[in-house]
């Protein structure tokens, strides 16, 4: 695949911008199976695309087939029809899934580690960015000791020690209180600052969304479809109260709703039970 | 879970003797209490010394026999260690393979369960043909009580671990083998130890067991012998005493694997452990 080979090429995606997208998605469709036999259709004939280095965020109501999207660039899914293809990605899933029995650092150096490195090369190879990224001090201290801002801000760097150059962002924030979560935003943009890479980031809060990607494609209730697309040019660092940023927060809520009035008959279509 | 209480955290420990008192103090009442009326009901008259010794002849025969007594408790001490380590390592090794494979899963299982069903008198006599009045017979006897709630609480341990986890992992690379070193193995630990404190507390009678069914002759062969010798000879007291030791015992053992859990799962009985 050429993608791959690019990504072998290319890990740090900033450097390489004139390079092919990331990620392009081609009329995808991905149905599962439910347990009572009858199919559900996920998305449907979804056709995205993400530049190298871009932050593409994806927003939809609940239950739009986002979490499906990404495990579908990750490669833990095939797509039914429909092609695709990405540079290597990884996923951080909406729970931290940070084991308990190892410390912060050996948690966020788990992709090191695996990859064949010693316990002391892994943790070495990840305790400069939890200095860099604001964690200096709490190496050693046990998953359960951490705050839920915490424990993301590990299982972020987690992903990024992958080494992979997409990142696929599953809700990170969703589980957070409301200033954690602003908290934990700017954090983000600081820490992609620092490691560029492109990112696709499925959330349901379009603030978020608008705050901090490059591009918004805005999904429909299931089977997901794509509903509109939004280019943010705003300057960094965005703030809510902005104009820029509530205007494109208020116009890519008028693309959900339209989404949730079409999907009314979507779903209708989609469900063959 | 009342098991992790000894397990509480630093700050509340550092508070001291009070706590520790407060901690001692009930059951040790109860004992008192039922001690109290145990020697009541005997000095009425109501049963026996044969049948029933009073507590204090009891604390007498422990006093007046205690070399005697730690002398057999060496044999079954040692037993009880063995057989609860060999019943550990074997329980543990059948959860995994069973783990990994669900044809051997159905295959063991119901073998393993049968097991428990077997009278160990049924085959005292094959392991005395086989293996002599040795200590090893006698660990095959506890190994076979022991293993099973090892085995049965690792099994679920290792089956509980977040299949979102093992997703993860595979998506940041890692091998059938490294998701188990890394996530099931561990995740495994504190039910595998649980299962441990069960057979603990099965593997001190599984050593009475054991003992009489393969008695011998030997001077000091295990208290579980000398409490069988004692009760025919109507050395009932001592037969007390020795069920006294056998009961300490236990409980030193219990609070050592108590300890061991806590330095080997740390993790499991933090107070706010895994929250998600």
């Amino acid at each position: 695949m050429p993608s791959q080979l690019q990504s072998r090429l290319a890990p740090h995606p900033h450097e390489a911008v004139l390079d092919p997208p990331a990620i392009v998605l081609e009329g995808v469709t991905r149905a599962y199976r439910e347990r009572g036999g009858g199919a559900v259709r996920a998305l449907q004939e979804v056709s995205l695309h993400a530049a190298n280095g871009e932050l593409l965020a994806v927003v939809g109501p609940s239950g739009c087939g986002k979490t499906t999207l990404l495990e579908l660039i990750c490669g833990l899914q095939a797509p039914d029809s429909g092609t695709l293809s990405s540079a290597a990605a990884v996923l951080m899933p909406q729970r931290d899934l940070l084991l308990p029995w190892l410390s912060a650092v050996e948690n966020a150096a788990l992709a090191p580690r695996i990859s064949g490195l010693t316990r002391g090369q892994a943790r070495r190879h990840a305790e400069g960015l939890f200095a860099e990224l604001g964690l200096h001090g709490f190496e050693d201290s046990r998953p359960g000791e951490l705050s839920g801002g915490m424990r993301q801000r590990v299982a972020f760097l987690r992903t990024l020690l992958s080494g992979k150059p997409v990142l696929c962002l599953d809700e990170p924030f969703g589980a957070l209180d409301a200033i954690t979560r602003a908290e934990m935003q700017a954090w983000l943009a600081q820490a992609l600052a620092r490691e560029p890479r492109t990112v696709v980031l499925v959330t349901h809060d379009v603030e978020e969304a608008v705050l901090l990607a490059d591009r918004l494609v805005v999904l429909s209730a299931r089977p997901g479809r794509v509903v509109g697309e939004l280019d943010v040019r705003l300057p960094r660092p965005r703030v809510r109260t902005d104009a820029g940023v509530v205007g494109l927060r208020e116009r890519a809520l008028a693309l959900l709703h339209d989404g949730a009035r079409g999907a009314g008959t979507g779903v209708g279509a989609g469900a063959g039970e | 879970m009342s098991r992790r209480l000894p397990a509480s955290p630093p700050a509340q420990r550092r508070r001291g003797l009070p706590r520790r008192l407060a901690a001692v103090l009930p059951p040790a009442l109860l004992v008192l209490a039922l001690l109290g009326i145990w020697e009541l009901y005997v000095d009425a008259g109501s049963a026996s010394s044969f049948v029933l010794p009073a507590p204090h002849s009891i604390a007498s025969a422990l006093w007046n026999n205690a070399g005697f007594l730690a002398a057999n408790l060496a044999p079954t001490a040692e037993e009880v260690v063995l057989g609860i380590a060999l019943a550990l390592a074997l329980g543990f090794a059948l959860a995994v393979a069973v783990h990994f494979s669900p044809v051997l899963r159905r295959a063991v299982y119901p073998l393993a369960i049968g097991s428990q069903a077997v009278p160990i008198a049924v085959i005292a006599p094959l392991l005395v043909f086989w293996w002599g009045f040795g200590v090893f017979p006698k660990l095959v006897v506890i190994v076979l009580i022991c293993f099973f709630p090892v085995l049965v609480t690792t099994v679920d341990g290792l089956a509980a671990v977040d299949p979102d986890q093992l997703k993860l992992l595979r998506t940041l690379g890692a091998s059938r083998w490294q998701a188990f070193r890394l996530a099931e193995l561990p995740a495994a630990l504190p039910a595998a130890l649980s299962g441990a404190r069960i057979a603990l507390a099965v593997g001190v009678i599984g050593a009475y067991i054991a003992e009489s069914q393969t008695a011998t002759t030997a001077v000091h062969a295990g208290l579980g012998h000398e409490i069988n010798a004692d009760l025919t000879a109507l050395q009932t007291p001592r037969a007390y005493a020795a069920a006294v030791v056998l009961f300490a015992f236990a409980i030193v053992c219990f609070n050592a694997l108590a300890l061991a859990e806590h330095r080997l799962a740390p993790w499991a009985s933090q107070p706010r452990g895994d929250t998600r």
